[in-house]
């Protein structure tokens, strides 16, 4: 459990970071929008820890800010498709037949299929044109969200249904059937129960799939657009300050690093703790 | 044999309902080919506009234009590129071949060294904890981080390679790859040590490495002789699915890297409101993705009888 411990730690840490950004400003006494273009690529200093970037904001700062979206993408969208993917998997086991048929059918296609290239080409929709409001922070949170959790599910609904059908099979849930236990009281004392460390394995590495899929939609241009801050959008625009402010790409990255990290080494924990 | 023949029309299925949701997406996307046009040309009017509109067949519903195109491509026309002004199949096979080589030279040296150091951590229990700590580095190192560091530190301070794009007349190809190819192998290189280490330790479990110890076999005998071409299987598969994937996967590594291969092309013609080209560039690696599954069970199955029998 010591790699869960890790792990959770981890997470912890920069989930305190994200909540913890406002106070960070007060503090700092800067800006995390607003240009300041006397401090452009300052060098690390007690006003600016880390230095500052091309607009002359403080990195540090945004890096914080940057932890509010990138662990709400990663945590929603995987939770959202954790539990969208439990609920067809175990539909899918439970009914069988053509549910399962289905299901399983439309998941193997969407494995298939190359998810990056389809990323950018739903990333690229114009949000205008389904009615939707454009060009602000959390519409652009939630439109990357919702990409993700179209492709996200499928991992852990398969995950689900393979679970379930195990479940389903041993001798407790015959004897609990054949005592007349009804099947939404089975589902919820048995099934659920039954399947939650494959799942929340899937749910950890999920986050982690998120918070990556993030980055690169962010880096990409098709993400969080800028003022906002997010790990991804930073890190492009520190490649094109590689020779001005080499240090400014290193953050980022190591943020976004430590983020992963601390997922897989949750999820390498719960599952060895499960074995 | 009877595999691939039941896969063909599944793949061709799967084609044909992503071109079409394809279609619809950018159906969605800002800007249209006219809209453009005029933006590029002040002097145009609106009349021009609508004339050009219906030249081109814009003013149809965007389900009629799919069928259109649909039609083209049954009869071989696979049309232009908005964005290079060139037979789009003349953009798109420079791409893939570029890709495959980056993609073919990083996934060998990820397969090469990523068993290498499973081997390492089956042979040596002690050396383990380091290996799973790699794998766990490599696999949550972002690409395009990774390429970003590998531009600063060799070719920004110590100047020895090319940050990225294409060598001109006179440079080595070669130096041109290095960086790419490190940066794609060194992600890909977890999934090997870890599936290597986990079969390699299993495989050396069997009562068969138990005989061959007994028999007097070396330590490394049994290892490279016995273990590995039992552990190798699940390996091979690993290898033909890594190279589908990063068809279109090397999209990040090639936009770093500034070099024109099927990812970038495709963010490229994407980002540049080119339909055409977009669209068929998705195609192309998808099918390439999905003919790569497809091999990779087909290998499994013929290196492994007991499979097709299950």
């Amino acid at each position: 459990m010591t790699r869960a411990r890790l792990g959770l730690g981890i997470l912890a840490l920069l989930a305190l970071a994200a909540l913890g950004a406002p106070l960070l400003q007060h503090w700092l006494g800067a800006d995390p929008f607003a240009p300041d273009l006397f401090a452009r690529y300052e060098p690390a200093s007690a006003a600016h820890p880390l230095g500052a970037d091309e607009l002359g904001r403080d990195i540090l700062l945004r890096l914080f800010y940057g932890a509010r979206v990138s662990l709400a993408v990663g945590l929603s969208a995987a939770l959202a498709a954790s539990l969208l993917g439990t609920a067809l998997g175990v539909l899918a086991a439970w009914r069988g037949g053509w549910v399962d048929a289905v299901l399983m059918r439309l998941a193997d296609g969407l494995l298939a299929l190359p998810a990056l290239p389809l990323l950018v080409l739903l990333a690229a929709i114009d949000p205008a044109r389904l009615g939707l409001p454009r060009g602000e922070a959390w519409t652009d949170m939630l439109r990357i969200t919702v990409i993700l959790v179209l492709f996200g599910w499928v991992g852990v609904a398969r995950l689900a249904r393979a679970a379930t059908l195990s479940v389903l099979a041993t001798d407790y849930v015959r004897a609990a059937r054949a005592l007349g236990v009804s099947e939404a009281r089975l589902l919820r004392r048995h099934v659920l129960p039954g399947i939650a460390a494959p799942v929340a394995v899937a749910t950890a590495l999920a986050v982690a799939g998120a918070i990556l899929a993030e980055s690169v939609l962010s880096f990409l241009g098709l993400g969080i657009q800028p003022p906002a801050p997010s790990w991804g959008n930073m890190l492009a625009n520190a490649q094109e300050a590689v020779f001005a402010a080499p240090l400014a790409a290193l953050w980022p990255g190591l943020a976004i690093l430590l983020a992963v990290a601390a997922c897989g080494l949750l999820a390498d924990g719960v599952s060895r703790a499960g074995e | 044999m009877r595999l691939a023949l039941a896969r063909l029309p599944q793949i061709a299925l799967t084609l044909l309902l992503l071109s079409l949701a394809a279609w619809l997406a950018i159906g969605l996307m800002p800007g249209d080919p006219a809209s453009l046009a005029l933006m590029s040309d002040p002097k145009l009017t609106a009349e021009d506009v609508a004339r050009l509109r219906a030249l081109h067949g814009l003013d149809q519903p965007l389900l009629q234009r799919y069928l259109a195109w649909l039609g083209g491509l049954a009869r071989g026309e696979f049309g232009y590129s908005r964005l290079f002004a060139q037979p789009a199949t003349a953009v798109l096979w420079p791409a893939l071949r570029s890709t495959l080589a980056l993609v073919g030279a990083a996934v060998a040296i990820a397969a090469v060294l990523g068993v290498a150091l499973g081997a390492l951590a089956a042979a040596r229990p002690r050396l383990a904890g380091f290996v799973d700590g790699l794998a766990l580095l490599a696999q949550a190192t972002p690409s395009f981080w990774l390429g970003i560091l590998l531009v600063i530190f060799f070719a920004v301070w110590l100047g020895w390679l090319p940050a990225g794009g294409l060598p001109g007349a006179g440079q080595s190809a070669l130096s041109f790859l290095v960086l790419p190819v490190a940066t794609i192998a060194f992600g890909q290189l977890a999934a090997y040590a870890r599936h290597a280490a986990a079969a390699l330790a299993e495989a050396l479990r069997q009562p068969w490495a138990r005989s061959a110890r007994a028999r007097g076999a070396t330590e490394a005998r049994v290892l490279w002789r016995h273990a590995l071409p039992n552990a190798g299987v699940p390996l091979l598969t690993l290898l033909a699915l890594d190279v589908g994937g990063l068809v279109s996967g090397a999209l990040v590594t090639e936009t770093v890297f500034a070099r024109p291969g099927m990812g970038k092309l495709l963010y490229d013609s994407v980002m540049g409101n080119d339909y055409n080209l977009a669209l068929l560039a998705l195609l192309l690696v998808a099918l390439v993705t999905m003919l790569a599954t497809l091999a990779a069970d087909v290998a499994q199955r013929w290196l492994d009888p007991r499979l097709e029998a299950a």
